[in-house]
């Protein structure tokens, strides 16, 4: 048989010495269809390794009749496994705690989709799998393709059938290895005519539509790309494990280099394209120097932007960190991530830059040899959307400071320089203009250091060498010093304005960190979608002095404000344009963008990867400009707020499919419950009637009377069951409105055991309520139900003749009622799941009979009132002690002549 | 009481004929004489015209409010009135009650139960059960023209309202009285809603009484709706 086990050293072998320790590893065979032939590949499988000298047991194979499959079986140790009884059948199933107790070394478990008997310790077979492997057993297992949860949908429209025993994608991916079982679809049909495929009685009719070859075709196809995807991602695992340098040519990858040059969008769109075109995952990475973190805001927050793009347009963004060569620390990444195909952009650059440092992308294409590289140019007019731009020119006001602190240096150095100049030799007067030059360049940036550097080099020039008081100058060692002294200042003079600007950067993240983590913080908090809105309005309108407002689409699709810091404001029809043309587009739109530039409010989209959830509003105060700061602040904000809202929107999107899905299991366990518990009174009802009625059967007194007896005991139970059933729907609509009064608990009890007298008269009641104890503020019909319900519970588990203790004490606000008896108590681990509907705590034919709504009705019933239930052992650990907590009255006596 | 039994004569209204049918040889084979009506408005018509010693009336009859005909037959009469509830119908059955229904039992019943119900209802209605000077019930002794009140012999000191209250229940004892009815006969109509008076001097009887609520000899409750005495 081909299977997908590569021509190379088995990985898996390798792999096996990083495995966490303890776990048993998973071996998947996986089938295109039933008949390929994988439970038999499995016990060969087997065999062989049992003569390896494995330790080999076959927890569970189905054979289906096939003597070849049988004889396999047969050569190998089989664990015996567990009837359970289920509707009266006996049913066959694993038996997992013989398989722990047993511990082989591998355990063969046929069909891992398959769905265990209900009562089981798990659901699915699968999950009994899982616990076999955190057991440190090895289990080889068989699946189908059509069980993949993820192919379910795939399958069925191949098919037209849907199968309902599926098995989560991440399960399979948790499988060391996964090997697939070919066989042509003629082969198959060939197998099915011959009656070698055993055919599974659910599937039914719909079997003879599903063996056809378009449809095993189909599906063998999809078999194959499932296990050649599967051996992708083990490949990639081990060359990650062995730094062995890619590429390989399997699943491509694309890359997208980007920097701060304006083609980085362009750049992203263009991968974007490429990886779509080819359908391969794409990845925008960017990598940061030291020179990165000097560059200007406006250059950074085009990487920023880009990146952000990439995000929206479902690329994986990284960014990398290297001291100086990029080129080389994007093709390491490109290799350990397996990458074939790069995408850079081509700067224009001007020609005697050139000379001095080569461009990235240059070196790229001289290092990357073994990849694909595609180079974008920078056309003339590259996209550039104005949005939020930055203000052009430092203000003259700066100008001002720039010249009058240089001017001020200048004479400062000169004037401390003059006394010294006789004394000492003329190079050591430049160092202190050096100092001068450097300290100015610190403190106003580069414009500043060479316009000191030029004004110092005039000035020393002019009053320390000769001739002096000239600019002319005389003496060629002087000429020499001149230059030395200028280049030395341009140089310290960018050096420091570098510094300063990597420190004035720094600052400024620092800053925007912490406004960040506040924010982050103030979200993660919330635990509504509205506190998380409301969080980002009064961040952006704080930080950013300005209005702020988010829109969202309402009902009917229109946008509406869902919040606004300080207040939700009158929006004009130019801002409502705006806001509707940014949700619309998901670009930004308004104040200080291309579109509706008139407009008081600048709107951005609220976008997450999935969809455009709305839309950020914000007006400054002043027309003051946005820049890059204030915009990358908005970008930041409006990214973590989508994110969290997705995540509340995720959050309800699973709760839905919880409630969903419990409630389907809730209508199952309903209809099990009523078919069976309904039906079973009856049945002995209508025996006993009939019996009765017959003329010809002769009864002694004895037996007549016991017949009588048990006839109505179980139409009596027959009765409590419809109540419960009643109430049980009543407390579902929320129909229950407790009519609450001031009740003495004790006349409840009184009422209770006087209703109760038949089921109770084998048993010993003690009533252990002070007299004086507190009314309660409930309903005595509903208490007297549950207090009913939990007595009738007592007796029916305690043992004939034994106590069953009724108490009663108060506390501050409440008066708590328990019901204890010496039965055989309930597991702690099942304390909370007995209040659930239709969980019984003991199992088995030696169960009392019960409907498993009792105290779900009692919780129901107790909780309407403001009050709870709890459960525990009783006193000394034996028996089930049941606590109702209930509301007190409030005290009330009337006046002594109404005595 | 066979003899007396025989002359009741007992207007069953209830739509469900299997109902009615083993209603009928219930009470036939108690000695009871059976009418029977399977609508409200048939019911009303019955009473009034064959005038019963008592009426057995099922709540959920199709044409009329079981409450309505209550109301319609206590227009005119004071014959008691039993009526079948179900146990979701609380609301309804005391409404029934206030309305002037005698008391209640609740479907599934037990025959020995609605016999027992209906002999306490008719106990009073006869010329001699009007005029018992004392009730006795078990080791309480009620004399009710001396208007003492004895336990296994000694004197009980009850409160003038404690009395009022043991007595009217002593006087039709095994029937139900609701809240309102006590809290109207023995308080007076202001005063119908006024359940605490009511429920501390059953609590005061209780105790002079040495019975005990969670396992009562004398006073039953009945849970929501009044007292009973045994």
């Amino acid at each position: 048989m081909p299977t997908t086990e590569p021509d190379r050293p088995d990985p898996q072998a390798l792999l096996d010495a990083h495995r966490r320790d303890g776990r048993g590893r998973l071996k998947v065979f996986l089938g295109a269809s039933p008949g390929v032939g994988k439970t038999f590949a499995m016990l060969e499988e087997a065999r062989q390794r049992q003569r390896a000298g494995r330790d080999v047991v076959v927890a569970l194979v189905e054979t289906h009749g096939r003597a070849e499959t049988a004889a396999l079986v047969a050569s190998l140790e089989v664990l015996p496994r567990k009837t359970v009884p289920y509707r009266g059948q006996m049913l066959e199933e694993l038996d997992l705690d013989g398989l722990l107790a047993r511990r082989p070394q591998l355990a063969l478990i046929d069909e891992f989709a398959h769905t265990n008997v209900p009562g089981a310790r798990h659901p699915k077979r699968w999950q009994d799998v899982v616990e076999v492997l955190d057991a440190g057993i090895d289990v080889t297992t068989t699946l189908n393709i059509q069980h993949i949860e993820s192919l379910n949908d795939v399958v069925a429209s191949i098919t037209g059938v849907r199968v309902q025993e599926t098995v989560p994608d991440e399960v399979l991916q948790r499988a060391d290895e996964i090997e697939l079982i070919d066989l042509p679809p003629d082969e198959l049909i060939n197998r099915l005519r011959d009656g070698k495929v055993y055919v599974p009685q659910q599937v039914g009719k719909a079997l003879e539509s599903f063996f056809t070859k378009g449809n095993l075709t189909a599906l063998r196809e999809l078999a194959l790309r499932t296990a050649a995807s599967r051996v992708d991602a083990d490949m990639l695992t081990y060359m990650q494990a062995h730094a062995v340098k890619g590429p390989w040519p399997t699943q491509e990858r694309l890359l997208v280099c980007v920097n701060e040059a304006p083609v980085a969008k362009a750049l992203v769109r263009a991968g974007k394209r490429m990886a779509d075109r080819a359908r391969i995952p794409w990845i925008v990475a960017t990598v940061v120097t030291p020179r990165h973190e000097a560059l200007g805001e406006e250059a950074r927050a085009t990487t920023t932007e880009a990146l952000r793009l990439a995000e929206t347009l479902g690329a994986e963004v990284v960014t990398r960190h290297t001291e100086r060569d990029v080129a080389a620390e994007l093709l390491a990444f490109a290799r350990s991530r397996n990458v074939t195909r790069l995408v850079v952009g081509r700067p224009r650059q001007r020609w005697p830059w050139v000379l001095l440092r080569e461009p990235v992308s240059d070196r790229i294409l001289d290092l990357a040899t073994d990849f694909e590289v595609t180079v974008v140019t920078h056309r003339a007019r590259v996209e550039r959307r104005r949005i939020l731009s930055a203000p052009d020119m430092a203000g003259w006001r700066d100008w001002g400071a720039i010249l009058s602190e240089t001017c001020g240096a200048m004479a400062a150095a000169t004037a401390i320089a003059w006394p010294f100049s006789a004394h000492l030799p003329v190079a050591s007067i430049a160092v202190v203009y050096l100092l001068a030059v450097s300290i100015v360049a610190f403190r106003q940036g580069l414009a500043a250091a060479l316009l000191a550097s030029a004004l110092g080099f005039l000035t020393y020039n002019f009053f320390f060498t000769t001739p002096y008081y000239s600019l002319a100058v005389e003496q060629h060692e002087a000429v020499v010093a001149l230059l030395v002294f200028l280049i030395s200042a341009v140089f310290t003079g960018t050096l420091a304005s570098r510094l300063k600007a990597q420190v004035d950067s720094m600052r400024a993240a620092r800053r925007r960190t912490e406004t960040l983590y506040e924010f982050a913080r103030k979200i993660a908090a919330a635990t509504k979608a509205d506190d998380v809105l409301w969080a980002a309005a009064a961040h952006i309108a704080v930080t950013l002095n300005c209005r702020s407002l988010i829109l969202m689409p309402g009902a009917s699709g229109a946008l509406e404000q869902v919040q606004g810091h300080p207040s939700i404001e009158e929006l004009d029809a130019k801002a409502e344009g705006a806001a509707r043309w940014a949700f619309e587009r998901n670009e930004p739109a308004g104040a200080g963008t291309t579109t509706l530039p008139t407009s008081d409010w600048l709107f951005v989209p609220l976008a997450t990867a999935r969809r455009i959830l709305g839309v950020i509003g914000v007006q400054f105060r002043e027309a003051q400009g946005l820049d890059p700061e204030t915009k990358r602040l908005l970008l930041a904000v409006e990214d973590q707020v989508a994110v969290a809202l997705e995540r509340f929107t995720l959050a309800a999107d699973l709760e839905d499919a919880r409630v969903s899905a419990e409630g389907e299991k809730l209508r199952a366990a309903l209809l099990n419950s009523v078919s069976h518990d309904l039906r079973t009174p009856l049945v002995t009802v209508i025996g006993a009637v009939t019996t009765l009625a017959d003329a010809e059967t002769v009864l002694t007194a004895e037996n007549r009377s016991e017949l009588i007896g048990t006839a109505l005991d179980e139409a009596r139970r027959l009765d409590r069951y419809v109540q419960n059933l009643l109430d049980m729907t009543r407390l579902g609509h929320g129909a229950l409105t407790p009519n609450a009064q001031s009740v003495d608990l004790r006349e409840v009890v009184g009422r209770v055991r006087g209703d109760l007298a038949r089921p109770l008269a084998g048993h010993e009641v003690v009533v252990d309520m002070p007299r004086d104890l507190p009314r309660a503020l409930v309903d005595p019909v509903l208490i007297g139900q549950a207090l009913a319900n939990v007595v009738e519970n007592a007796a029916k588990y305690g043992p004939p003749g034994g106590r069953i203790v009724i108490g009663g004490q108060p506390t501050d606000d409440m008066v708590i009622l328990t019901v204890t008896d010496d039965g055989p108590g309930i597991p702690a681990a099942d304390r909370e799941r007995v209040f659930d509907q239709f969980y019984r705590a003991a199992r088995g034919d030696g169960a009392p009979s019960g409907t498993g709504l009792g105290l779900a009705i009692v919780r129901g019933f107790v909780e309407a009132h403001g009050g709870r239930v709890s459960i525990d052992a009783g006193p000394g650990g034996r028996g089930t002690a049941i606590a109702l907590t209930l509301p007190r009255a409030p005290v009330n006596e009337p006046p002594e002549e109404a005595r | 009481m066979t003899e007396s039994a025989q002359s009741l004569r007992v207007l069953v209204v209830e739509d469900e004929a299997p109902i009615r049918r083993f209603l009928g040889i219930i009470l036939g084979s108690a000695g009871m004489a059976v009418e029977e009506a399977s609508r409200g408005r048939d019911g009303i018509e019955r009473a009034a015209t064959s005038a019963p010693d008592v009426v057995v009336l099922d709540l959920g009859l199709p044409d009329m409010d079981g409450k309505a005909v209550v109301a319609a037959i206590r227009e005119w009469s004071q014959v008691p009135i039993l009526v079948l509830s179900v146990r979701d119908g609380e609301g309804e059955k005391i409404a029934a009650l206030d309305a002037g229904a005698d008391d209640y039992v609740t479907k599934p019943f037990a025959a020995g139960e609605l016999l027992a119900r209906l002999r306490a209802l008719t106990r009073s209605r006869r010329p001699t059960a009007a005029e018992t000077p004392a009730v006795t019930i078990g080791a309480l002794a009620i004399d009710l023209a001396r208007r003492t009140v004895t336990l296994d012999g000694a004197e009980v000191k009850l409160t003038r309202k404690e009395y009022d209250v043991l007595a009217l229940l002593a006087r039709h004892h095994g029937r139900l009285f609701t809240h309102r009815q006590l809290l109207t006969t023995i308080w007076g109509p202001a005063h119908v809603e006024d359940t605490h008076y009511l429920r501390i001097a059953v609590g005061h009887i209780r105790d002079k009484l040495g019975d005990d609520a969670a396992d009562p000899r004398f006073v039953l409750t009945e849970p929501g709706v009044g007292y009973r005495l045994k």
